[in-house]
């Protein structure tokens, strides 16, 4: 079992190479819906050697994906599309639940468990190049929390 | 107990620091002693009976009147004998809902056979959206217990106003979400407002917390 996960994890780790710039994806998941339901989230660790923007997405799961980044204000929860995500040279930043996530909207069909969910994420590098990568990011149940290991039973 | 275990504290520092230092002595003492209130020393004897904030007696959130997912009506009295956890969402929500009832079944599973005495009820603050099968469906997926309710529009904003719950739509690109306030309201076996959990209060603090209100209504029994 644990050595199928760490298989199934190896597999979903995505790189990005150009001559110039380098980002890693791993760990992206998203958080299955039930039917007729047409929003959810995608969460991931992004790293790059140099600093980069996270600024778009597409999937063939949804009409729509925007970056967003979910506050709390004063015990109110509050979620907003924003431009892009920067990504600090040779730092992990987290996509996950209490920060950013990549919202994938008006979707197509449902997002089951165990599904694979395959997103484009749109980066933009130095000197306004762009980079493009596909990642295949899990589905885990909807009742998945932050932590990736807890959650991920199949 | 507890004024006796500090003050010997306070009386071995005294006698095992020199007497020049009498005056830094005393701040370090007072802050010990400070830290003993705060920490230690009141550890058994807890001021605050619960994690989230007790709002017992408070005059908003005193019931609702939605409708569950079969068109029945359903308010507080409804689960009268259980602890009820009332929280307002949407199902679009990636990030927020799902984390809070999650906390909420593991609250569930926390309280073991207890559990079965503790109802979970997710108000919609998007019932454009979240048809009713949407909602039992999205529920359920956390614990088959779970109840999701809804209203019309102005019934919604009705019984937000009357939780003090803020929602708001929110227009991105072609679509909208919801601003919405993130806290679960807890009421007593009796249909009575006990308690207002934050976002970020663990599940193990808050199943703490319905275990006595439990506790308090199995004791009142007797």
């Amino acid at each position: 079992m644990k050595t199928t996960r760490t298989l199934h994890s190896l597999a979903l780790f995505a790189i990005a190479c150009s001559a110039s710039a380098q980002v890693s994806v791993s760990d992206p998941w998203v958080r299955a819906t039930v039917p007729q339901q047409k929003a959810t989230g995608a969460f991931m660790q992004l790293k790059a050697d140099q600093s980069m923007r996270l600024v778009a997405g597409k999937s063939p799961v949804a009409g729509v994906v925007e970056i967003h980044e979910m506050a709390m204000d004063n015990g109110v929860m509050k979620m907003r599309q924003i431009p892009g995500i920067e990504i600090p040279a040779g730092q992990t930043l987290a996509l996950k639940p209490g920060s950013y996530h990549v919202m994938l909207m008006d979707l197509k069909q449902q997002v089951k468990d165990g599904d694979t969910v395959p997103i484009t994420l749109e980066f933009v590098g130095l000197n306004n190049k762009k980079h493009t990568m596909e990642i295949k990011a899990a589905a885990r149940p909807l009742n998945a929390s932050a932590a990736p290991a807890a959650a991920h039973q199949h | 107990m507890f004024s006796i275990a500090c003050s010997a504290g306070v009386a071995s520092l005294f006698g095992s620091f020199p007497v020049v230092r009498f005056s830094r002595l005393i701040a370090i003492t007072l802050s010990i002693t400070t830290a003993s209130l705060l920490a230690g020393c009141d550890s058994k004897t807890s001021l605050a009976r619960f994690h989230a904030i007790d709002i017992t007696g408070a005059p908003h959130a005193q019931d609702f009147r939605l409708k569950a997912a079969d068109g029945s009506e359903r308010s507080i009295a409804d689960f009268r004998g259980k602890v009820v956890l009332v929280f307002f969402g949407f199902t679009q929500c990636p990030d927020v809902c799902p984390t809070a009832l999650t906390r909420a079944a593991e609250v569930k599973r926390l309280l073991g056979p207890l559990g079965d005495r503790f109802q979970a009820v997710f108000i919609t603050v998007d019932p454009e959206r979240d048809i009713p099968a949407v909602l039992r469906e999205y529920t359920q997926a956390f614990d088959p217990s779970f109840i999701g309710l809804y209203g019309d529009l102005a019934q919604t904003r009705k019984t937000a106003d009357d939780f003090r719950v803020h929602y708001a739509k929110v227009p991105t690109g072609s679509s909208y979400t919801m601003d919405h306030t993130a806290t679960s309201y807890l009421f007593d076996t009796t249909g009575a407002l006990r308690l207002a959990a934050s976002h970020s209060l663990t599940a193990t603090d808050l199943a703490a917390d319905v275990s006595a209100l439990l506790d308090a209504a199995t004791a009142h029994k007797k």
